[in-house]
């Protein structure tokens, strides 16, 4: 930086007339608007912004001036740099918005392309629909009550006022176990057929002993929902399977009725399938249950209007309007007995169903093969809840 | 039960337009399951005629012969002239009343008859067989009726072809349904009408001059009756009306005397047997039998009795399974069947009715025991009712009489046993009780009345419970009775208020987590049978002393294959992996993760047989657990199974094969469900790859226990599974991670200062485990280490054979300040120092 010259007149600073300071913006600004990228504006912004710039070299000269000129000459430089800057910062903006315009579009993807690196997993709908009937009765204040699925026959059986004649028992349906000596490793089991020799085991015949269970095990009132699987020996097939899942319910306390019973029953069938939904009961017979009934609900899939409608006949329910779901009735007070629990004081009721047979109508499935082959093609779909 | 609609309203008055499905729902609602109504001659129109074959010419030049026949329909045609029809059968002759169907009619099946030319002749018609009339399928042939019928008579009238029946699955406490007066007393209830009860009728009393009856076992029979008829006609045969009523229950029309019997048994429900005086020795006993003593039953069979079976005898030995099927050798001859020459040739003309009660367990036990159930044994193992022996018995010889000119015996024979009237007590207001609805005493006392009880008593009831309804024992079978025939439908619904609730268990909770965590991993669940074999074992490769070869064994397996209850998952799982790998399930180039979660069966063999323990009371505390002891061990088991790709190849880049590491992460995922920690070992354990498998160890109670194994399956295991090669497995048994499931998690205090990173590179020798470096790193870090990673695993000619280097990137931080750089780099050396001395390891340069 120079030093203030007074000798030097100023008259004679070429660079400070006011012509050449507004050629010097002219041409910058025109620079500048011509510069048609970021990397041209950094040449621009150095030739005429910079150090070495025009208008740079001007401001130097300010200096040189009489004290008198020297506000007019800086206030004029100033004006013109500003303006240079400020066009600048206008154009560098610009510039980095077009950049980024461009980059943006060149980082464009195909946000349709599929993106299966790890197949979903799933969990089977047996389980999950299992799982939802649970929490049907969690949330009214029930248990989730289990229990072995190698039982004694005295569970399974005695306990459930199914006596020893009890056509239940017969081989045709249950599977029993074989006595724990006879089932040293690679010893042979019984031939097809043959009544049991008395290991006392079988695989549980329905889910109803957890019931004796759950009653031996705590003070009533009881209020517990057995979920589980049974086994019994058909064949598999279309609607037939050896081993199944069913959820029994059981509640026992003093002044239980069959309208509980009804109302319960209603209000599951309301929770899983609807607010229009409701029961019926129709007398039966089980041992462990007396009065009995059948439950049916109204068909889930035609709500009824199948019935006398031959032009369009359901084949869920045979156009009946109704679907079997189980068996229910209130608790036999010969099971109380067995259990402990005192018929004169407490009643209770009982029901228990299938759940393949749910599952077929409430998920459209055609052939009960599906649900116990694994098949993720069949499973995947139903995804972690149902 | 098939209850034929015409033969119900002979003891009801049904109103006349009622439908059988009318009835049916009346019946449903009463709690008779009514499985279908039969619609019997279902759009059947006539004319249908009986005709007399005049003429019949024999048609030979076809391939088998054909009868041109002149029928005598009387005016049935509109003419009078004999009709002219062509018939394939050959069972009539000349003089024989027929069926015949005449054109312009419409047999079942929608079958239109129509004048038609065959074989050459013009066929004005047809002769009927059974079968095409819808009787039944049983007689081949056309139908040859009994000689008294006039020409051109309606046929659909004298058949009874036009009928509804139905259909009835009698439940096991409802054994008198299994009869046409019960389920006509059902009706008569439901509709509110009067029953005439067939089995009220003039019953000739017990005499001294009757069949001889000796009956040891009065435990197993309590009830004898015995009445005899002489000069059957051999030649007699059943009416076209009781044939008919047969058919439409569903049982075969035989000859007059056997007829009789079902018959009666079909309206009283009593079963009768016939015996053919003629062939029995001495008197009629009832005993068990002897061990070893043999019978050959009617349906030709030679059986062995048992000690328990109770038979019917006479002098030469037993006779009849009691209530289950009489023997071959008193078996009613008849006439036409019996083979010319035998001794029975003329046919039984004197008959032996039984007409008995017998214990309802022992004619179950010995149905069961010789694998033959029957109509009789049907009814007696569901109750009959022993006061309508005598009348059963009645009926039957009044039938006899009419139908084969028989001429009853005086004497009548009638052994008891000791029987009372059964009664039970309840409060009158215990159905309301049941049910929830106040029907009132006067309701109550009305419907038991109803179905046939004496009831007695104000407050409390005294109940006499009739004598066909064994089932009615305790306060709420009569209760049922009430609800029942008040309506089902009619209960009103009301909601039972629970003590609150605690909600799913800590282990119900952790079950449902670890199924969503592998799921969310990317595993489908698939829950397999627990069936398996022997042969399973061999192809996992398990040691002949492993202990999951120890199973609990079925006696009677669907499949001889798989006789055993699973120890492992795996083999269940594993087959499900096959079959979806064998159907191309996952897809191209994809990969299958299976996971199930359930019990495995891991018996002791020192499990005593279960006591069958008494039912009046609670068992006491050691009984129930001798119960439970009795039981093999049932853990609860997760396992999942990998295979093929674990990310698929695509547009991101190449597939991943599924590896070792892959089935040790989804033991991880599922123990950090239960907020356990899983350490790793190497372990050479079956049927996992020895050098590829891991033994996965959890804290229980300050104990380092084993939770399951992980790794990569042997390859001989997959070639013999028949799975892909490199197939992984893992599995944990989940009630031990559930007892090293932490308490509530303490939350860490999370610093703000900055993090210092620092990188060591060790060479280790090859057989050093990673963990083992870690741990040693981790002591040595001390407390200023955040954290640890290891990120990179290299092996390389550089570092020598055997060796490797193990990239470890360890993140310091202070609490409560700034790290320093020499505080940062002491720690790292610390760690390190700890890592040579304790596992060999040098740091790389």
């Amino acid at each position: 930086m120079s030093a203030p010259n007074k000798s030097y007149d100023p008259v004679e600073v070429e660079a400070l007339k006011p012509e050449a300071i507004e050629r010097a913006r002219d041409t910058a600004l025109a620079a500048i608007a011509a510069a048609d990228g970021l990397d041209a504006l950094r040449e621009v912004k150095a030739a005429h912004a910079g150090d070495r710039s025009p208008l740079a070299l001007a401001n130097r000269e300010i200096g040189a001036l009489p004290p008198h000129a020297k506000a007019d000459a800086g206030k004029r430089v100033g004006a013109a740099r500003g303006a240079v800057n400020k066009a600048l910062a206008a154009r560098q903006e610009e510039l980095e918005a077009e950049r980024d315009e461009r980059v943006l579009v060149e980082e464009a993807v195909d946000v349709t392309l599929p993106y299966d690196r790890v197949p979903a997993g799933a969990r089977h709908p047996l389980t999950t629909l299992m799982e939802r009937i649970e929490d049907v009765f969690v949330a009214m204040g029930y248990e989730v009550a289990e229990g072995p699925e190698v039982e004694t026959e005295w569970f399974n059986f005695d306990a459930l006022n199914i006596g020893p004649d009890h056509p239940a028992r017969s081989t045709q349906d249950t599977f029993f176990v074989a006595e724990p000596r006879a089932a040293a490793p690679g010893g042979q089991g019984g031939r097809k057929g043959e009544p049991a020799p008395g290991s006392g085991l079988v695989l549980r015949t329905h889910t109803s002993p957890v019931q004796a269970r759950a009653l031996l095990d705590r003070e009533p009132p009881v209020y517990v929902v057995c979920p589980g699987r049974v086994f019994r020996s058909d064949e598999l097939d279309a609607t037939h399977t050896p081993v199944f899942h069913q959820v029994e319910l059981l509640a026992v306390d003093e002044g239980l009725t069959m309208a509980d019973l009804k109302g319960t029953l209603d209000h599951m069938v309301r929770e899983l399938f609807g607010a229009d939904m409701r029961t019926r009961l129709r007398p039966s017979y089980f041992p462990f249950t007396e009065p009995s009934a059948e439950m049916d609900m109204v068909c889930y899939v035609c709500r009824g209007a199948s019935v006398g409608d031959a032009a369009r006949p359901c084949r869920t329910c045979s156009s009946e309007g109704w679907i079997e779901l189980g068996g229910c009735g209130m608790v036999n007070p010969r099971v109380l007995t067995a259990c402990g629990v005192d018929p004169d004081k407490y009643s209770g009721f009982a029901f228990g169903f299938g759940i393949e047979r749910m599952l077929m109508f409430r998920h459209n499935v055609e052939d009960m093969r599906d649900m116990v082959e694994g098949d993720v093609r069949f499973t995947r779909p139903f995804g972690t809840e149902i | 039960m098939r209850a034929p609609l015409s033969w119900l309203r002979e003891y009801v008055d049904l109103p006349a337009g009622e439908t059988g499905r009318d009835v049916a729902a009346k019946l449903i609602a009463a709690g008779l399951e009514v499985e279908t109504v039969d619609q019997l001659g279902a759009g059947l129109s006539g004319p249908l005629v009986v005709g007399k074959v005049l003429a019949i010419e024999e048609l030979t030049e076809f391939k088998k012969p054909i009868r041109y026949c002149q029928v005598d329909v009387g005016q049935a045609n509109g003419t009078g002239e004999p009709q002219n029809i062509v018939c394939g059968a050959r069972n009539f002759a000349v003089g024989d009343k027929v069926v015949v169907v005449l054109p312009g009619a419409v047999l079942p099946g929608n079958f239109a008859i129509s004048a038609r030319r065959t074989y050459g002749k013009l066929s004005e018609g047809m002769i009927c067989s059974a079968a095409e009339l819808g009787m039944g399928e049983d007689h081949d042939g056309i139908i040859v009726l009994p000689p008294e019928y006039e020409p051109g008579t309606d046929a659909v009238e004298l058949l009874q072809l036009v009928d509804e029946v139905l259909d009835i699955a009698v439940t096991p406490d409802r054994g008198y349904c299994l009869s046409l007066r019960g389920v006509a007393r059902e009706a008569a209830t439901a509709y509110g009408l009067p029953l005439r009860d067939p089995a009220l009728l003039d019953v000739t009393a017990p005499g001294e001059y009757g069949p001889a009856v000796e009956v040891a076992d009065r435990e197993g029979c309590d009830r004898f009756v015995a009445r005899a008829v002489t000069g059957v006609r051999p030649e007699a045969r059943s009416p076209i009306w009781l044939q008919r009523r047969l058919q439409k229950a569903g049982m075969r029309p035989i000859s007059l005397a056997v007829d009789v019997t079902n018959y009666v048994m079909l309206e009283l429900g009593q079963p009768l047997h016939a015996y053919d005086r003629a062939r029995v020795e001495g008197a009629i006993g009832v005993r068990r039998a002897a061990p070893g003593e043999k019978i050959v039953t009617l349906d030709g069979v030679t059986r062995v009795l048992d000690a328990e079976d109770l038979v019917i005898a006479d002098d030469a030995g037993p006779i009849g399974l009691a209530g289950v099927m009489g023997g071959a050798s008193t078996e009613i001859a008849d006439a036409e069947a019996a083979a010319p020459g035998s001794g029975a040739a003329e046919g039984t003309r004197e008959v032996v009715i039984e007409a008995a009660h017998f214990d309802p367990v022992a004619i179950a036990r010995t149905a069961r025991r010789h694998r033959l159930s029957s109509e009789a044994s049907r009814r007696f193992e569901r109750g009959v009712d022993p006061e309508a022996a005598a009348a059963a018995a009645q009926r039957a010889v009044d039938l006899l009489v009419l139908l084969a000119g028989a001429t009853a015996e005086a004497g009548v024979t009638e052994v008891r046993g000791r029987t009372a009237p059964r009664t039970v007590t309840l409060p009158a207001d215990h159905p309301d009780r049941v049910a929830g609805v106040s029907y009132g005493r006067e309701t109550v006392v009305r419907r038991l009345q109803q179905i046939g009880c004496d009831v007695t008593g104000t407050d409390e009831l005294t109940v006499t419970v009739p004598s066909w309804r064994p089932d009615l024992t305790d306060p709420n079978d009569l209760a049922e009775e009430v609800v029942r025939l008040e309506g089902y439908e009619n209960l009103p619904a009301t909601l039972p208020r629970p003590p609150a609730g605690r909600g799913l268990t800590d282990r119900q909770r952790l079950h449902r987590r670890v199924g969503r965590a592998l799921a969310g991993a990317g595993f489908v669940e698939a829950p397999n049978y627990p069936f398996v074999g022997d042969a399973v074992w061999d192809r996992l490769g398990l040691p002949a002393d492993d202990a999951r070869r120890r199973t609990a064994r079925l006696l009677n397996p669907l499949s001889d294959e798989e006789p055993a209850l699973r120890t492992t998952l795996l083999p269940g799982l594993l087959a499900a992996l096959r079959r979806n790998d064998g159907r191309g399930s996952q897809g191209p180039q994809g990969g299958v993760a299976l996971f199930e979660t359930g019990l495995v069966f891991r018996p002791t063999g020192r499990e005593r047989p279960a006591e069958r323990l008494g039912v009046d009371a609670r068992p006491d505390e050691a009984a129930l657990a001798a119960q439970d002891a009795a039981l093999p061990g049932q853990p609860r088991r997760v396992a999942a199974v990998l295979a093929g790709a674990r990310e698929q190849a695509g547009w991101w880049g190449a597939a991943r094969p599924a590896q070792w590491a892959d089935a040790v992460e989804a033991a991880r995922v599922v123990a950090r469900e239960a907020g356990v920690r899983l350490e790793a070992a190497g372990d050479q354990y079956a049927p996992w790859h020895p050098g590829r498998c891991a033994a996965l160890y959890a804290d229980v109670d300050g104990e380092r226990t084993l939770v399951g194994h992980a790794g990569e399956l042997h390859p001989r295991v997959t070639k013999a599974l028949q799975v892909p090669p490199r197939t992984c497995a893992m599995e944990l048994e989940l009630d031990v991670l559930e007892r090293a499931a932490g308490g509530a998690v303490q939350a860490p205090r999370v610093s703000t200062f900055p993090v210092a990173t620092q990188d060591v590179a060790l060479v280790v020798d090859a057989a050093v485990p990673a963990a083992d470096v870690e741990a040693a790193l981790r002591e040595g870090a001390g407390d200023l280490l955040e954290s640890l990673r290891l990120f990179d695993v290299f092996t390389g000619e550089q570092l020598g054979a055997g060796r490797k280097s193990l990239a470890y990137a360890l993140r310091f931080r202070a609490a409560e300040r700034t790290l320093t750089a020499e505080e940062a780099t002491a720690a790292r050396e610390a760690a390190v120092a700890a890592a040579v001395s304790r596992t060999g390891a040098e740091l790389r340069g």
